[in-house]
């Protein structure tokens, strides 16, 4: 690196040992552990992001378990998969409404003004919803233990489960930070959340089966991409009972076509909210 | 040749309104190590130069150089020479000021051990040693400014941007925030500062660019600046409100050019100030208006801005916060 321009005496040499890839690993690492940090300081994000799928699983253990019947199996193997998917959607969410407010906080334009990678900013944002939706789910697992959830297919076949689950979520939290650097404010994110994915989470089969629902709302649950992950993770746990599933594609091949849904929008999501994190600056 | 510099740079918006011009043809050139004072009116276009020279925003056209590196072309380089601290580059308030100090630090790429260990410098040269394992949100907004600037500090930058570092401060803290910036100045940082505060520029810069529109409308050092807008000043105060009017009349007369109300001030610009006191209060006395005081004074940048631009600097200078 030259120094032209730079007064020797007193600016603070760079360390020389870098290189590009590094720095990106640093960068994502500051900004990953900045975010955790910060986590840990919302009591409140928290406690929800833990209470609600704990809340979830007993409200509808308890309350629906003795009026819906699932063939072959009871409701509440039957809505552990549900309650898993919606908590780790919802979760992603953080990171969109933590993009909107860092982006209302000025510490975006802070980051923007510093010699480090855009992308390390989205990364590090994704990453660490990763790691809180860990944390929920493993609270969840215990939880669902508790009120007599067992998995059913082996235990491969559920850390498969585990995994579809978390990488759904890691991809959705894409189209979040996406959303979240394109709205205006924190506020309106969070109510476009709420209007857009909880239909969309209960006009599935997340908790109940879909051929229980009014045919209009039944074709939106089996082509609904959440009902894909439900559908798969639940046939990865061996939750499935003796249910036939619907005879639509997604339905009858829920692993591939969640595993082409993620795809596809890590494909497409992350480059755009690199590119949007970039908009306008130099 | 100029440290900082930027020529026809142009910006424009679109508004509900039509299109606003935020840059409109602005040149600014800074010269090494000195402090160089924006000030305009808001809307004027102080915080879109800075996010220009920043690299935070590209502008629609025109050229700028920061510390010998082109702002378009080489960005990453530019960015690897400035700090920046201010209304729209903040801290994180749910960390600790040693967390953001480190945090910048890594992301400046400095190694964790040095990034430590300038933390652990800046926490003792900003007198933030105490309270530097608390988060920042529990504290007054002149320690978080404090390590806002510390922020901007980590690398020692040769440039420092400050878009209104000491908004919303009390007298103290606003002191103590100076003393670092002339300290940087000292030093040789070519600091380049945005302000609603005239008395802040006429303290801390060499010189003071008046931008107006999106355009550099005056430039110098604040006596030059002051002197540009004529002589010395008669002023009044009156006991009611009400006489103003005449009062202004009366002014006018012995001065030169419209006379200024601004509630019960009434002020006029004058050739010979004492001749022009010592007649208007003869005049304001026979007339049987009461006053509070009148004075004599030298001109401020506050008759800067009215002069060159039509109103006054502090109009409605709380909506670029916004």
């Amino acid at each position: 690196m030259t120094t032209t321009g730079m007064n020797p005496d007193t600016t603070i040499a760079l360390d020389p040992g870098r290189t590009a890839v590094r720095d990106w690993f640093t960068d994502v690492h500051a900004v990953t552990m900045r975010n955790l940090t910060r986590l840990k300081r919302s009591p409140d994000v928290i406690g929800f992001a833990l209470l609600q799928p704990i809340m979830f699983v007993l409200l509808f253990s308890q309350v629906y378990g003795g009026a819906i019947r699932v063939e072959g199996s009871n409701y509440t193997e039957f809505l552990m998969a549900g309650i898993f998917a919606q908590t780790v959607i919802f979760g992603s969410t953080i990171s969109g409404s933590y993009m909107a407010e860092d982006i209302r906080d000025g510490i975006i334009d802070r980051f923007r003004s510093l010699p480090m990678a855009p992308s390390a900013v989205l990364v590090a944002r994704s990453l660490s919803d990763f790691i809180l939706n860990i944390v929920s789910i493993t609270v969840m697992l215990c939880t669902g233990f508790l009120v007599g959830w067992r998995f059913r297919e082996g235990v491969l076949d559920f850390v498969l489960g585990l995994l579809l689950l978390l990488v759904f979520a890691w991809a959705f939290s894409w189209v979040m930070i996406f959303i979240g650097l394109s709205v205006k404010s924190p506020e309106t994110l969070n109510q476009a959340v709420f209007i857009i994915l909880f239909p969309l989470t209960f006009i599935s089969n997340a908790f109940v089966p879909s051929d229980t629902l009014p045919t209009v709302l039944r074709v939106i649950a089996e082509w609904n991409p959440i009902s894909a992950l439900v559908q798969a993770v639940r046939k990865l746990f061996g939750n499935l009972g003796d249910m036939p599933a619907p005879e639509v594609w997604p339905m009858q091949h829920p692993v591939p076509t969640v595993l082409v849904g993620i795809a596809v929008v890590l494909l497409v999501f992350p480059p755009l909210a690199v590119r949007k994190f970039r908009r306008k600056q130099v | 040749m100029a440290f900082v510099s930027a020529h026809g740079l142009t910006k424009t918006y679109r508004a509900k309104s039509g299109p606003v011009h935020a840059l409109d043809g602005l040149d600014i050139e800074i010269e090494q190590g000195t402090v160089r004072g924006l000030l305009g009116p808001n809307g004027a276009g102080k915080t879109t130069t800075v996010k220009v020279l920043s690299t935070l925003l590209r502008p629609d056209g025109g050229q700028a150089f920061v510390a010998g590196v082109d702002v378009l072309a080489d960005p990453a380089e530019v960015r690897r020479r400035i700090g920046a601290s201010g209304q729209y580059a903040a801290v994180d308030e749910r960390l600790t000021a040693r967390e953001n100090l480190l945090m910048v630090g890594r992301l400046y790429h400095l190694g964790s051990r040095r990034s430590r260990e300038r933390a652990e410098e800046l926490l003792h040269a900003f007198d933030l040693v105490e309270a530097a394992d608390r988060p920042l949100k529990g504290f007054s907004g002149g320690m978080r400014r404090r390590v806002d600037l510390a922020g901007a500090l980590v690398i020692n930058p040769p440039v420092l941007f400050l878009d209104e570092p000491t908004t919303g401060l009390d007298p103290q803290a606003r002191l103590g925030l100076w003393d670092v910036i002339r300290e940087r100045a000292a030093e040789g940082t070519t600091v380049l500062l945005t302000t609603q505060y005239l008395e802040e520029a006429d303290q801390l810069a060499d010189q003071i660019s008046v931008i107006d529109r999106g355009k550099v409308i005056a430039e110098g050092t604040a006596d030059e600046l002051k002197a540009s807008v004529g002589g010395r000043r008669v002023q009044v105060t009156l006991v009611n409100e009400s006489d103003a009017p005449r009062v202004a009349g009366i002014l006018e007369r012995h001065g030169r050019g419209p006379a200024d109300v601004s509630g019960r001030g009434v002020t006029v610009q004058v050739e010979n100030a004492t001749l022009a006191l010592r007649s208007a209060l003869a005049e304001i006395d026979d007339a049987g208006i009461d006053i509070h005081e009148a004075g004599v004074r030298r001109p401020t940048l506050d008759d800067v801005f009215l002069t060159l631009t039509g109103h006054g600097a502090v109009d409605d200078d709380m909506e670029a916060a916004q």
